[in-house]
């Protein structure tokens, strides 16, 4: 493989990209107000959720724990009765509905321990389980202001997050957007350019020339990842951090290190599925069977550990999970080069992997 | 017939496409019931003329009337929209190629409304008229380029028009095929002796024969008349020379007839191109059979054969293109090895089709070749102006190779064949559509390179003008090589008057031994009027909309690996992202601080590390540790707890653990932060208790929790009905958007703009495939639900399904949608996944309800479909809900649906730009 070759052709790939107006708008949005939307509209973890209140007792004491769910954690809770409940429930209007009982507060006064019932729409999983503690926990708290009771044991717990002091999902949901952007579009980039290149037969005619497979996928790798790392770069910089105001805590030169050797992978992977579809339509099934579990089930939109163990073990096959691992260390946590050696180490040996199978099938593909 | 004589009649006519001029002026009339002829070279304006006559492309400037009415206007287009007929240029491009012979033919009828019987009736007749009833089955991407005309013939004769409209029919079909081709012309006319045609032709010899010719060049009218008062008045013998006779005077300038000097003697031994029993195999088919030819030093030798009979693949095995399965290709005596960089350097290769860098100027083509054949930088400035001389290229030099008229476009192409001196130049019919003019030039730079550089040249080409200038030539025939010798000796040895004549002897000779039936009997076809209905223009027609989904279909079928994916990809999407997604936070990881070490900071931890929720990790040594712990994602919660706490806890003296979670993923810090807290207090209650007895916690109250439609709050029950939403958007799209963009790049978009279908009919016809795969998908996806992941749907069944139908709808509506107004392939699918898979799987309610939404997400979330059908497939799924109580997801689903099908129809377009 002769470098000046590779970059001749690279030179070549990206004045076809910059000639091609629609896709250059389509890669700036991504890169934009794609992630500008992702990062705005992500909820906090319990956001707007919405509780209607079956207020039977109407003491002071139900009133005060009614007004007690504020915004921005819960819509201003609606008073409904109980034939209402389940219809909004089953509607989806509601996600939790408590329901004070008769004489909630004379009985507590008298030591009787009433009962509260809160209903939980448990369809909605992520909802379900912070929220029920936050009414707890504001139901609680209301309780004992109003009857004055201290704890007896004065063991307090100090809990700090790290990192994210706030929880903005905003951070997150920015982070996550930069990441599927990086995925999807290198993707596309390398597998749909190769096979319009074949459509209109401009591949044939490199093949007469003294170039090697090799040299002509090394090239598109480039240039796309290129493409890819500086519009990341870029939107990293002046979207992220600018605009959005999200904090980078590590060092950004490491992560884009980790996005270079990410793009390596996902480029090759591109051009590895436009080798096995033969066409544009079975490429575009392709990329879905492969897209979406790299989106979903890479630890980027919900935790790793959670899911079925051989889930991820397979996982650890894809270049997003150990992407997404030293993309959360280093801008979140600030981690080093000492902490991430292993994710850079796992995206080499996955990218040269996916590299050496693509250009196996590439030089089939070009006969 | 029209009352006035003529069919056509321009008064000024121009197009400009962006600021090349493809019409200039043109005003014209052309007679009825005759054969017209466009006469003139590639990109003269012939096919945009053609194209704005058949009203497939709109009319920019000027006047124009076809068959006695004003062409722009919609409402006449569409009353004479039956009476035309148009065959776009290019082998096939209106054809379907997945398609058999007999359904392409069927699909026009359709169009065109015919009755069942009156179809089957004239697609017997036209197919037995043209001899292609035997091959009725065959998908049209298998048949000859000649077998493709004639069933570009059948399609465009089906409906039975008065204005047959043809763009050189006969370019790149062999002299036997193109001389059928024109007898079949014969007979029809005879059977409907009321007919006109328009054909244009870049083969001046097959103008000769007709009524009326129109001779263009960049974009003007030269001269118009019959072909024997066009010889008159330009004084010339044949229309070849009339054509040059007729250029302006600078076009015409230095040009002289081309002497081709006899071959220096000297090198004829040595033999530099050799193929020995060359036979090439694609699958079963056999492109090439047992070929074999020598070609000397300097020797100019010619392929002569129609498209497909395998001159592009011998020429493609000699520079190691494609591999022989039998015999040896040798360059100098070396066998063609692919992977031998240094033969490539060598050899110089143009191929068929124009295939350099559009997107690189002419300077930028010839600098990126130069380089890739390692030539020396110093060298490559010098050589480029050498050629850009040579081929009079400098004016052009910063110029986009589509911005350039074909014959410059080849004459570029072989400047960067030629750009590193190659001793052997393999040019693949480098002078199709080129004009004549053009065409000397470019042979005067071959013979030069030939007789003084010693450049061995092995050439394909359709003229026989050109093959009579070769040294040698071979006629070449399904594979095999029928004759090779000198130009005269084939003729001489045929007996023939012409080359033409003499290759054509050869054909039928070829045909006969294979008994093939040249032309056993002939039905005539009969002069009848099609029945088509020709009013009730401008009314939507579902027969018409029908037979659009009957194609789609077809073609649909006929692509088992798509229709595979699409079913095995839902059924591994579903499984993975069933079991994958999950919301239960668990296992996580922690580590302690102890500094008490102490029996009640014990009962402290195992409180945590007792829970499914935890997993306690080996101790932490200080601060430092839980620092790189944390930050190498080794833990997500470190607790602390202070030197003297269980001494602390006995005397009542406050004290405080100290807890850090991991923030970096808000839902898991979340989630941790309650679990913790929960801990806590259950630890503190249990205290309480010991210390206090029971009293402590009377006086309090209990909360009761109930956890509704999934009451141990699994994630799989809750995922399972809204992974289906998000499936059936993706894969019904993604299948949908490639339709209409696909049509365009292939060019067959052509048949909307030249029939009586409206864009409505196509677009929905287009869908409804597409929709019933779609909702099979969806069958497939609950029965997957129900038998395999054990979620069972509570509610109504119907509810679902119908919710599923609108849904799919809504799925391929956006899906065409796209398709509508993108341009290319790629384009279509990268906006679809934009457009498709970040709303519906961050905006679509399928983890965070659209409720909890904010900004530009919320508003997204609110009108795409999936949060609604996440709603009624939850509420049916979870909540035994019907119609009744999920009419309100419905209604915004269904007041979506006309919005883009009524989007689609705008950006589709009837006719072209």
């Amino acid at each position: 493989m002769r470098p000046r070759h590779v970059l001749y052709l690279a030179v070549k790939e990206l004045r076809g990209l910059v000639r091609d107006p629609l896709l250059l708008a389509l890669v700036f949005y991504a890169f934009t107000l794609d992630i500008y939307s992702h990062a705005t509209a992500m909820p906090e973890t319990l956001n707007r959720a919405t509780i209607g209140i079956v207020d039977e007792d109407a003491s002071p004491l139900s009133r005060r724990i009614a007004d007690a769910f504020l915004s921005p954690y819960f819509v201003t809770p609606d008073q409904i009765d109980m034939a209402e409940m389940d219809a909004r429930m089953d509607a989806g209007i509601d996600t939790f509905s408590l329901v004070i009982p008769p004489d909630f507060q004379s009985d507590l006064v008298a030591g009787a321990r009433p009962e509260l019932q809160l209903n939980v729409d448990a369809t909605r999983v992520s909802q379900a389980f912070t929220g029920a503690g936050y009414v707890q926990a504001i139901v609680d708290q209301e309780v004992t202001g109003w009857t004055g009771r201290q704890a007896a044991v004065p063991v307090d717990l100090a809990l700090r997050a790290r990192f994210n002091p706030a929880l903005d999902p905003g951070w997150f949901g920015a982070l996550t957007a930069v990441i599927s952007a990086v995925t999807m579009l290198s993707i596309i980039l390398s597998g749909a350019a190769l096979i319009r290149e074949r459509e209109h037969g401009t591949v044939e005619h490199l093949l007469v020339m003294p170039v090697s497979a090799a040299e002509i996928m090394t090239s598109k790798v480039l240039s796309m990842g290129g493409v890819v790392l500086v519009a990341a770069g870029l939107s990293l910089t002046f979207m992220v951090q600018g605009v959005l105001g999200v904090p980078v805590a590590g060092s950004l030169t490491l992560f884009l290190v980790g996005v270079a050797l990410h793009l390596f992978a996902t480029t090759s992977l591109g051009i590895l599925l436009a080798t096995i579809s033969g066409s544009m339509p079975q490429f575009a099934m392709l990329l879905l069977l492969v897209l979406l579990p790299l989106e979903i089930l890479s630890g980027g939109m919900t935790p790793r550990e959670s899911m079925p163990e051989a889930v991820q073990y397979i996982m650890l096959a894809a270049p997003n999970t150990h992407f997404i691992a030293l993309a959360q260390a280093v801008l979140f946590r600030g981690a080093g080069l000492a902490v991430v050696w292993p994710q850079l180490l796992a995206l080499a040996v996955i990218g040269s992997v996916m590299f050496a199978f693509a250009l196996r099938r590439f030089r089939g593909f070009l006969r | 017939m029209t009352a006035s004589g003529r069919v056509v009649r321009t008064e000024g006519l121009s197009l400009l496409y962006g600021k090349v001029r493809a019409l200039d002026d043109v005003s014209i009339d052309l007679p009825a019931g005759c054969i017209v002829g466009l006469i003139g070279p590639d990109g003269v304006g012939k096919s945009s003329l053609l194209a704005l006559i058949a009203g497939a492309r709109r009319i920019q400037q000027g006047q124009l009337d076809v068959l006695e009415g004003d062409m722009r206007r919609a409402g006449h287009r569409a009353r004479i929209c039956p009476r035309i007929a148009y065959m776009p240029q290019g082998l096939g491009r209106n054809l379907y190629p997945t398609l058999s012979v007999r359904e392409n033919v069927e699909f026009f009828g359709r169009l065109f409304g015919e009755s069942r019987e009156e179809r089957e009736r004239r697609i017997a007749d036209l197919l037995e008229a043209t001899d292609l009833a035997p091959f009725a089955e065959r998908p049209a991407a298998n048949l000859s380029g000649g077998m493709k005309q004639k069933l570009g013939l059948c399609c465009a004769l089906i409906h039975d028009p008065d204005l047959l409209i043809l763009d050189e029919p006969t370019t790149g079909v062999d002299p036997l095929s193109r001389r059928e081709f024109w007898a079949l012309i014969a007979r029809i006319r005879a059977a409907r002796p009321g007919m006109s045609l328009i054909v244009a032709s870049a083969y001046l010899e097959e103008a000769s024969e007709f009524d009326h010719l129109v001779a263009m060049d960049d974009g003007r009218v030269l001269a118009a008349g019959s072909p024997s008062e066009i010889l008159n008045r330009t004084g010339t013998a044949s229309l070849d020379e009339a054509f040059i006779e007729l250029l302006p005077e600078e076009r015409r300038a230095g040009h002289h007839d081309l002497i081709v000097p006899p071959r220096d003697p000297a090198g004829r031994g040595d033999c530099v191109v050799e193929a020995e029993n060359l036979t090439v195999r694609f699958g079963d088919f056999a492109a090439v059979k047992g070929v074999s030819f020598r070609i000397g030093k300097g020797e100019i030798f010619g392929f002569l054969g129609s498209n497909g009979c395998g001159k592009t693949t011998t020429m493609k095995a000699l520079t190691g293109l494609v591999e022989p399965a039998e015999g040896t290709t040798r360059i100098d005596g070396k066998t063609v090895d692919a992977r031998d960089m240094a033969t490539r350097k060598r050899i110089g290769y143009m191929t068929q089709s124009f295939s350099l860098y559009s997107e690189l100027t002419v300077r930028q083509n010839l600098d990126l070749h130069a380089r890739l054949f390692d030539m020396a930088p110093a060298g490559i400035a010098p050589r480029i102006a050498e050629l850009a001389e040579r081929f009079d290229l400098e004016a052009v030099l910063d110029s986009l190779p589509l911005q350039l008229p074909l014959g410059i476009r080849q004459r570029l192409s072989l400047a960067v064949a030629l750009i590193h001196r190659p001793e052997v130049l393999i040019l693949d019919e480098p002078t199709s559509g080129v004009d004549p003019v053009a065409r000397d030039i470019f042979w005067q730079a071959l013979v030069d390179l030939s007789r003084k550089d010693g450049v061995t040249i092995f050439i394909s080409t359709h003229y026989m003008s050109e093959a009579m200038r070769c040294d040698r030539i071979s006629l070449m025939h399904e594979g095999r090589v029928l004759v090779s010798d000198t130009p005269e000796a084939i003729r001489e040895g045929a007996g023939a008057a012409t080359l033409d004549d003499a290759f054509i002897h050869h054909l039928e000779r070829a045909q006969g031994e294979n008994g093939t039936p040249a032309a056993a009997h002939r039905v005539d076809l009969v002069a009848e009027a099609s029945s088509a209905p020709r009013r009730r223009h401008g009314r939507v027609s579902l027969a018409r909309l029908l037979s659009f989904s009957w194609r789609e279909s077809l073609e649909l079928r006929r692509d088992p690996i798509r229709l595979t994916l699409a079913s095995v990809g839902s059924v591994i999407l579903m499984i993975v992202l069933g079991y994958g997604i999950s919301m239960d936070v668990e296992d996580l990881k922690f580590a302690v601080l102890d500094y008490d070490q102490t029996i009640a900071s014990q009962s402290y931890v195992n409180d945590l590390a007792g829970s499914r929720y935890f997993d306690e990790q080996p101790p932490l040594i200080d601060h430092a540790d839980i620092d790189q712990r944390m930050r190498a994602g080794e833990i997500s919660l470190a607790l602390e707890i202070p030197p003297g706490f269980a001494a602390d806890v006995e005397r009542g003296r406050p004290v405080e653990i100290g807890a850090w979670f991991d923030g970096a993923m808000p839902m898991r810090a979340d989630t941790v932060r309650g679990y913790v807290q929960g801990m806590h207090v259950h630890w503190l209650t249990d205290q309480l208790r010991q210390v206090y007895g029971e009293d402590a916690v009377t006086g309090s109250y209990s909360l009761e929790m109930r956890y509704r439609y999934n009451p141990d709050v699994e994630s799989l029950a809750a995922m399972v009905p809204a992974v289906i939403p998000l499936l059936l958007m993706l894969i019904p799209a993604m299948l949908a958007v490639l339709s209409v963009a696909r049509e365009k790049e292939t060019g067959s978009i052509v048949n909307l703009y030249v029939t009586p279908a409206l864009r409505l009919e196509f677009l929905l016809g287009k869908q409804v495939p597409y929709i019933v795969l779609g909702f099979l998908n969806f069958l497939l996806l609950l029965a997957l639900a129900v038998f395999v992941f054990g979620v069972p749907v509570k509610g109504s069944l119907l509810a679902l399904s119908a919710g599923a139908l609108v849904y799919v709808i809504l799925a391929t509506g956006l899906g065409l949608l796209i398709s509508a107004f993108t341009r290319s392939q790629v384009a279509a699918l990268f906006f679809t996944a934009l457009a498709t898979l970040i709303p519906a799987t961050q905006y679509g309610g399928i983890i965070d309800p659209v409720s909890s939404l904010e900004g530009m997400g919320r508003g997204i979330g609110e009108v795409f479909p999936t949060s609604h059908f996440v709603t009624i497939s939850r509420g049916v799924f979870a909540k035994a809900l019907d119609f009744g109580d999920l009419a309100a997801s419905f209604v915004p689903m269904l007041l979506l649906v006309p919005v883009l099908v009524a989007l689609g129809t705008i950006f589709v377009r009837k006719q072209e730009a």
